[in-house]
C-alpha cells in the first residue's frame, strides 16, 4: 500500500499544453500513472500529444473521471486553478507552481475549507509512490518501492534522502513534497497522519527547514500520536535571520523559526535528528535497529 | 522587498494612516528649505537605512532650527551607520527624512503579517509601542495582543475595539484606531504586503495617532502587479553581487566565509551550507540555481561566485533530477574554461545521468575534485580552502 496515489488514480494536468506541464505528463505516464487529460482554458475539445483538452477542471471531471490533478499554471493564474480544482471536487491537487503570491493563497486556502479536496503544495515536487504512480517531478528513476515514507519541505533534499535510503538497501512507499511556502495545503502532520494509517510504512524521513513553527507543531503532534520511527533533518542551520532563503517560507523573523529551535523539539519528541545531511540513510537504519 | 521609511510613510498615508508631515532630501540644503517650510519649533532628521535600530547608532536627531537641521544633515548624509541590524559594516546614508516635531503623549506598537500556522493575517499590537518589539514578547508576554482576522469578515469592529482597550486607550482615541486598523488591513491586502510595522504609533498629546515610524516589506512574488511599488526598490540598500545575481534569476545570498557554494535547489543549498560548517569550514554564499539550470545560468553563477574576493575554493553539489548531470558537466567545464577559475573546485553530483556526467569532468583535462557523498565533498572543499588561493 503506498498513500495519495494508488492504481486507482486517474491524473489530470492543467497546464498540460505548457513546457513543463507537457514533460512531466509525458514522465508521468511512462511511469505508469493514468494520465486522463489536460485542462488549458481556450483549448478544450482539442487533442494534444493523444491526451484530450479540456477548457474546465468541470468538464475534465466529467468526460475522464479524474480524480487527481497536478498544477503547472504560472504563478499569477495558480491559485485559481487550485480553486476550480477544488470547486469540481477533485480528491488531490498537486501544485507545482513556485512563486504564488502570499495573498493570493490566503484566498486558496479559505476557499479549500470545507470542501473534500487535499491540496499537497503549492511551490513542491509533488508526490511519488513508488511503482504506483506520480503526480509531479519527482525523478522515477531514482525511487525504488520499499517501507519509508518522505515528508519535506524541499524538493531535492527529498531526493537526496531516497538516494541514501537506496545506499542502504531501502525504498519508499510515498514520497511527498509538501512545499517550502509560507502557506501550504498539506502540512507535516497531515503527512504523518497519513503514514501512520499506511500499514507499509514502517518508519518516516521528515525534512523541514527554517521559517514558521510547522516542525514545532509537528513535534507536539508526533510525542502524542505518532509511534514509527522518524529521522529528521532541518535545513538552514547557518543561515543568517531575517534573509529568505531561496524559499518563500524560509525566513528566520523575529527571532523566530530557527533551525536549533526545531531540531530541539523534534529531539524532545524522540525524532531521530541528524544534524549532517549526509546522515539520513544511516540514521534512518540505526533507528529500525538494522 | 524592502523600502525605506519615508516611502512606507506615503503608502500608509494612501489608505488613510494619519502620518507626521515630513519629506525626504538627498542634499543638506533641500533639507533646509524642507525644515523651513515644516516650520514649528522643532524638526526631526531621520537616516533613512533599511534597518532598524537607528536612534541608538546616532541617525535620529532633533534640530531647532533650518540652519540646525543643515548642520545634522552634513553629518549624516554619507555617514556610515552601524545599527544592531546592520552588522559591523553598517549602511551608508544616501537620503533623509524630516518631520514635523510632535508632541508625544504615548508610544504605541501596531503591524500586521501573515500568521502561517493559523493561515490568516494577524494584528499585533502593544501599550509597550516604541521598543524593540522583540524584547518586549520575551520579556513581558502579556502586553502582547494578537487578534486574527477572518477573511470574510475583516476585521471586525469589536476587534478593534479589543485592541484599543487592551492598548488602553479612552474616548475618541479608540475610534481613531479602528480606522487605522481598517486601513492597514487594507493596504496589506492591496499592496501585497508581507508585513506593515508602525513602531511606535503614537498618542499625540492633542490625542491623535499618528505612524511616528513604519516599515513595510512587500511580497517579492506579487510585485509584478505592482509597478509603482517596484519603484521603490533602492538597489544602493543591497549587495552588488545580489543584484546581479537577480538579474539571472539566481537565488544567491552572500555570507562572510571562503566557500562558495553552488547548489540546485533551496533546501540543498541551505543543507550543503549546513554540512560546510560541520566539516568546520564556513561558507561563502546561498546559491540555488534552481532546477532547469542551463549552461548560460551555470556560467552566470560562476562569475557571481568568483567577484566574491573572499572565495578560496568552490564545492557544487548537484542532485540531478529534472537537471541531468551530463548538462551540469556541461556548463561547468565550458564556464571553468572561459572563466578561467582560479580556486579548487569540487563536485559533487548525484541523480540523473551521474556517470555520463562524471565522465565528462574527468576527460575534460581539468582539474575537478569529485566526491562521491556529500560528508566526503564537504571535507575536501573544507581541506582545500585551508591550503589557500
Amino acid at each position: 500500500m503506498a498513500v495519495l496515489l494508488d492504481k486507482n488514480t486517474r491524473l489530470i494536468v492543467q497546464g498540460l499544453t505548457g513546457r513543463e506541464g507537457t514533460f512531466h505528463a509525458k514522465a508521468a505516464q511512462a511511469y505508469g500513472t493514468n494520465v486522463v487529460g489536460g485542462v488549458t482554458p481556450g483549448k478544450g475539445g482539442t487533442t494534444y500529444e493523444g491526451w484530450p483538452i479540456f477548457n474546465t477542471v468541470h468538464d475534465a471531471v466529467k468526460e475522464t473521471g479524474a480524480n487527481a490533478t497536478v498544477i503547472f499554471v504560472p504563478p499569477p493564474f495558480a491559485a485559481d486553478a487550485i480553486m476550480e480544482a477544488a470547486d469540481a471536487q477533485i480528491a488531490l491537487a498537486v501544485c507545482i507552481t513556485e512563486g504564488i503570491p502570499v495573498v493570493d493563497m490566503l484566498k486558496a486556502m479559505t476557499f479549500l475549507q470545507g470542501r473534500s479536496t487535499r491540496l499537497i503544495g503549492p511551490n513542491c515536487p509533488g508526490v511519488i509512490s513508488p511503482g504506483k504512480g506520480k503526480a509531479g517531478i519527482i525523478p522515477h528513476n531514482i525511487v525504488r518501492e520499499g517501507r519509508i515514507g518522505i515528508v519535506s519541505k524541499s524538493g531535492t533534499l527529498t531526493y537526496e534522502a531516497i538516494h541514501q535510503l537506496s545506499k542502504q538497501g531501502m525504498g519508499q512507499t510515498t514520497c511527498i513534497g509538501i512545499g517550502g511556502d509560507p502557506l501550504i495545503g498539506t502540512n507535516f502532520i497531515d503527512a504523518l497522519t497519513l503514514f501512520a494509517a499506511d500499514p507499509d510504512t514502517e518508519a518516516v524521513i521528515m525534512i523541514g527547514e527554517i521559517g514558521g513553527t510547522a516542525e514545532q507543531e509537528a513535534a507536539d503532534w508526533i510525542t502524542r500520536e505518532f509511534k514509527k520511527p522518524v529521522v529528521g533533518f532541518i535545513a538552514g542551520q547557518t543561515a543568517p535571520p531575517g534573509r529568505r532563503m531561496g524559499h518563500a517560507g524560509a525566513i528566520i523573523a523575529g527571532g523566530q523559526g530557527t533551525a536549533a529551535e526545531k531540531m530541539d523539539a523534534l529531539t524532545k519528541a524522540g525524532v531521530h535528528v541528524v544534524k549532517s545531511p549526509a546522515d539520513m540513510g544511516t540514521k534512518m537504519k540505526e533507528a529500525l535497529g538494522r | 522587498m524592502k523600502i525605506h521609511e519615508y516611502q512606507a510613510k506615503s503608502v500608509l498615508a494612501r489608505f488613510g494612516v494619519p502620518v507626521p508631515r515630513g519629506e525626504v532630501a538627498f542634499t543638506p540644503a533641500e533639507v533646509s528649505e524642507i525644515a523651513r517650510r515644516l516650520g514649528g519649533d522643532v524638526v526631526v532628521v531621520k537616516a533613512q537605512i533599511h534597518a532598524g535600530g537607528r536612534g541608538k547608532g546616532g541617525g535620529v536627531k532633533l534640530a531647532k532650527s533650518a540652519q540646525e537641521a543643515e548642520e545634522v544633515a552634513k553629518q549624516m548624509i554619507g555617514m556610515t551607520l552601524v545599527t544592531h541590524q546592520t552588522g559591523p559594516e553598517g549602511r551608508k546614508v544616501g537620503r533623509v527624512l524630516i518631520e514635523e516635531g510632535l508632541q508625544i503623549d504615548r508610544e504605541l506598537y501596531l503591524s500586521i503579517l501573515i500568521d502561517r500556522a493559523a493561515e490568516a493575517p494577524v494584528i499585533i499590537a502593544s501599550a509597550a509601542g516604541g521598543m524593540d518589539i522583540e524584547e518586549v514578547a520575551a520579556k513581558e508576554p502579556e502586553k502582547i495582543l494578537r487578534e486574527h482576522i477572518d477573511r470574510g469578515a475583516g476585521i471586525a469592529p469589536f476587534q478593534a475595539r479589543k485592541l484599543a482597550f487592551g492598548m488602553g486607550l479612552q474616548g475618541g482615541a479608540v475610534n481613531r484606531l479602528v480606522k487605522v486598523l481598517d486601513s492597514i488591513y487594507k493596504a496589506f491586502l492591496e499592496t501585497d504586503a508581507s508585513m506593515i510595522e508602525i513602531n511606535p504609533l503614537i498618542l499625540t498629546k492633542g490625542g491623535d495617532l499618528l505612524a511616528l515610524d513604519a516599515k513595510v516589506t512587500f511580497d517579492d512574488n506579487a510585485l509584478y502587479r505592482h509597478p509603482d511599488l517596484r519603484e521603490f526598490r533602492d538597489i544602493t540598500e543591497e549587495d552588488p553581487l545580489e543584484v546581479e545575481a537577480s538579474k539571472f534569476s539566481l537565488n544567491y545570498i552572500r555570507l562572510d566565509g571562503n566557500i562558495g557554494c553552488m547548489v540546485n535547489g533551496a533546501g540543498l543549498a541551505m543543507a550543503t551550507m549546513d554540512i560546510i560548517k560541520l566539516a568546520g569550514g564556513e561558507p561563502a554564499n546561498f546559491l540555488d540555481v534552481g532546477g532547469g539550470a542551463n549552461a548560460e545560468q551555470i556560467k552566470n553563477a560562476f562569475r557571481i561566485l568568483m567577484a566574491d574576493k573572499n572565495v578560496k575554493a568552490v564545492l557544487i553539489n548537484i542532485f540531478g533530477g529534472i537537471l541531468r548531470c551530463d548538462i551540469l558537466a556541461r556548463g561547468v567545464i565550458d564556464a571553468v574554461t572561459e572563466l578561467g577559475v582560479p580556486v579548487p573546485i569540487v563536485v559533487r553530483m548525484e541523480g540523473t545521468n551521474v556517470e555520463e556526467g562524471k565522465r565528462m569532468l574527468k576527460e575534460s583535462g581539468l582539474k575537478f575534485t569529485t566526491a562521491d557523498s556529500m560528508g566526503e565533498a564537504a571535507d575536501q572543499v573544507v581541506a582545500l580552502a585551508r591550503g589557500g588561493r
